[in-house]
């Protein structure tokens, strides 16, 4: 079988590739689906703690987080919608009214 | 056999992962994520959490990757979906995210669990029974924050009467 290491490794990446498109997209809509992705390697974390030392635990934790996001998505993708009537544009550099 | 399957499992969510952070066009870069989100639900298969990988699914490759297109569909116009990754950000995007990796890396390797795993095979029953009993007051309060998500999405994104 894998050892739990190997899993937890995996979703590492999967994190650094999200941290990698939030840090260097533009598109608002492409920030999102980074968010997403490091959301997901969180869940593969749960989903592998709970398979290694059993319980049902860590699943349920998993669910909530699944649950969260695509709340998130929803807000999230007003929120775009909303920028664009704004700005016709959905970049995020575009969205500058608060700084300073 | 375990670990051959567990290999192609992560190729394919590796791979489709960073072609959904560097893609130049964005509707293939949301299409690579749905692929990344079906191969998160072959692991979660491979991990014995079948009912997990059904709502993975239901919920990110039904729900989460429709409205997605949804949004690129309603922000674009005509049909220019080209997009880059802004050119003055990409080395120092990269060194976060290889820096980010190597933190977790050294975490995981003087710290990760060893051993084999318990090989505990949980069933929906069980998830929902803990759903409304031991974690009951979370499971009211994640229902009433889908309500607020809902609710607010609308608020949000309704076009002002005139």
């Amino acid at each position: 079988m894998i050892g739990l290491p190997a899993v937890l490794l995996v979703s590492a990446a999967l994190f650094a590739l999200g941290v990698y498109g939030v840090l260097s997209r533009k598109n608002a809509i492409g920030l999102l689906v980074a968010v997403e992705l490091m959301a997901n390697a969180v869940n593969i974390n749960l989903v592998a703690f709970s398979n290694h030392w059993g319980g049902v635990a860590g699943q349920v934790f998993a669910l909530f987080t699944i649950a969260l996001t695509v709340a998130e998505v929803a807000v999230g993708l007003a929120i775009i919608i909303l920028l664009y009537r704004a700005h016709k544009a959905v970049e995020v550099d575009e969205a500058a009214e608060m700084s300073g | 056999m375990a670990q051959f399957a567990f290999a192609i499992i992560a190729a394919c969510l590796l791979g489709s992962g960073f072609q959904a952070v560097s893609s130049r066009n964005l509707v293939h870069s949301v299409l690579w994520l749905a692929i990344s989100l079906v191969a998160t639900a072959a692991l979660y298969a491979f991990l014995d959490a079948s009912f997990l990988a059904a709502i993975q699914i239901i919920l990110y490759t039904g729900g989460v990757i429709t409205l997605m297109l949804f949004g690129v569909m309603l922000t674009e116009q005509g049909t220019d979906t080209g997009i880059t990754n802004a050119s003055h950000r990409r080395i120092p995007a990269a060194v976060g995210a290889l820096a980010t990796f190597g933190l977790m890396a050294t975490a995981l390797w003087q710290g990760a669990p060893r051993g084999d795993a318990a090989g505990e095979f949980v069933t929906a029953k069980q998830i929902g029974l803990s759903f409304l009993t031991t974690h009951l007051l979370a499971f009211e309060a994640l229902s009433i924050l889908l309500l607020a998500a809902m609710l607010g999405a609308i608020v949000v994104a309704r076009r002002k009467d005139p």
